[in-house]
């Protein structure tokens, strides 16, 4: 099972968590998991085609968009950071 | 009494024997040999008045009365060669022996310092000098083998924009200023106002009301006379980017509140080839990274487009912690100390995220896009573009 980090604008959509679980082999099976589980966050990050543009996704600190995309594998445990872009200053 | 005296002293070297008995234990190259010794550190030994009037290019100053203190901050790997000179061969045959008491292999002097160095017309560095009232005020840095008078002469000759002087931009301007950055530039067309000050520490109750630029302006001057101040009390748009960045700036920070005007920064950061030292923050989070143009990603290339505006709230929507913009606006700053001064490793290709609830950082790898619309292979951007429809404010 891995971790998957929550970022603060998407937290309303995970009922206020900073973290929730998900599991799969790949980034594709992971994202498929994570919409099952938690429906509202899934459906910001990930369409069922791809990443939504304005999400980064990094597993264990690497983008997906830059290593491998949806088929990259995802190693058990494994540590996901979801991304939007912040404005404030 | 006196013959027990004197006997005592027949037993002691005098300084010629002294001198004598250390050049016999060292190594003496001439300068020829000098050169051909690889990866070798140089070190001049002199005093501060005469390291003034020139010395060896490459050559790092630590006077011999601050050799044994400090030499291991400047040589750490004991293996390296270290060439040492004074005037003439003197001070660094005593300085070689000491390294050489201190485990460093390969210390040597060099034959006839640099009086000969200098009569056989070999290359020389003329330095600039900091006047004594710098030296004062930036002792602690002078003294930091990284920074030294090079370092802080590279900071006083700097010249750095500060996009927005509300929460990231007090803290960075602050601390820039007390750097001593000899030139910053400020742009923010707000007031301030009551709300500001939980986290805005270069404005005050004093400065209520007035411009922000105006009163971190007043700020800045009051903390150190050296640095010039230019402000733009002005919003960032596609209209005057260009007649602001025609002011010369050698770094952007950027502490801006919108998506509009974070785009806006990145294009033309990109056309001009200015690095931008990235923050945002948002209620316990913030994020930080260094864009180098062509050295790593841009905005554009870690985020394509921005968020739907119900995923882009403003601090004034959705709050952030006070001492949140001092963390990220000093991590910022010291990026940006580090590209003036051209030390260090910045964060480029690196993004870190700081969460302040749980007092963790994170980074994360972030690679150019080779599709970037803006500094990627085939850009389809080349014009300023005014995203209003994004704006958060």
């Amino acid at each position: 099972m891995s971790v998957v980090r929550v970022p603060p604008v998407l937290r309303a959509e995970a009922s206020g968590a900073r973290e929730v679980e998900a599991s799969g082999a790949t980034v594709r099976e992971l994202l498929e998991d994570l919409s099952s589980r938690v429906p509202a966050l899934g459906e910001k990050v990930y369409d069922g085609a791809g990443i939504k543009p304005y999400v980064n996704v990094y597993v264990d600190g690497e983008d997906v968009r830059t290593s491998g995309g949806l088929d990259a594998p995802v190693r058990e445990n494994a540590t996901i950071v979801l991304l939007p872009a912040m404005a404030g200053g | 009494m006196l013959t027990t005296a004197t006997i005592v002293f027949e037993g002691m070297a005098t300084y010629r024997e002294l001198l004598k008995q250390v050049k016999d234990r060292i190594v003496e190259v001439d300068a020829r040999e000098a050169a051909e010794l690889e990866g070798a550190v140089w070190i001049d030994v002199r005093e501060q008045d005469e390291w003034d009037e020139g010395h060896i290019p490459g050559a790092v100053h630590v006077p011999r009365g601050n050799l044994e203190s400090r030499i291991e901050g400047v040589v750490g790997d004991k293996a390296k060669p270290v060439v040492i000179y004074c005037a003439s061969a003197a001070r660094s045959a005593f300085a070689a022996d000491s390294l050489a008491a201190l485990g460093y292999e390969h210390p040597v002097s060099l034959a006839g310092g640099f009086t000969d160095w200098k009569r056989n017309g070999l290359e020389i560095v003329m330095p600039k000098k900091l006047s004594p009232e710098r030296r004062a005020r930036y002792a602690r840095h002078l003294v930091i083998p990284e920074i030294g008078e090079e370092g802080q002469l590279k900071l006083l000759e700097s010249k750095i924009l500060l996009i927005g002087a509300g929460g990231l931009g007090s803290p960075a301007s602050l601390y820039l200023a007390a750097a001593g950055v000899g030139h910053l530039g400020i742009i923010d067309a707000d007031i301030v106002d009551e709300s500001n000050l939980q986290r805005q520490i270069a404005h005050s109750l004093n400065t209520l009301g007035t411009p922000k630029v105006d009163s971190a302006k007043r700020a800045i001057e009051a903390l150190n006379p050296d640095v010039e101040v230019t402000t733009y009390r002005e919003r960032l748009t596609s209209e005057n980017i260009d007649r602001i960045l025609d002011d010369g700036w050698d770094i952007i920070v950027d502490g801006a509140d919108n998506f509009p005007t974070r785009y806006l920064v990145n294009d033309a950061s990109v056309w001009r080839n200015i690095p931008v030292v990235h923050g945002s923050i948002y209620r316990f989070e913030g994020q930080v990274t260094v864009f180098k143009p062509f050295d790593g990603p841009c905005y554009r290339c870690l985020y394509p487009s921005p968020p739907p505006p119900e995923l882009a709230p403003s601090c004034s929507e959705g709050g952030v912690l006070g001492v949140l913009p001092g963390i990220v606006g000093t991590l910022q700053t010291n990026e940006a100390i580090k590209l003036a001064a051209e030390i260090g490793d910045p964060l480029i290709g690196r993004l870190l995220l700081f969460d302040a609830l749980a007092t963790d950082f994170t980074e994360v790898h972030i690679k150019r896009n080779p599709d970037c619309p803006v500094c990627g292979e085939h850009p389809t951007i080349t014009e300023y573009i005014d995203y209003v429809e994004f704006c958060t404010r």
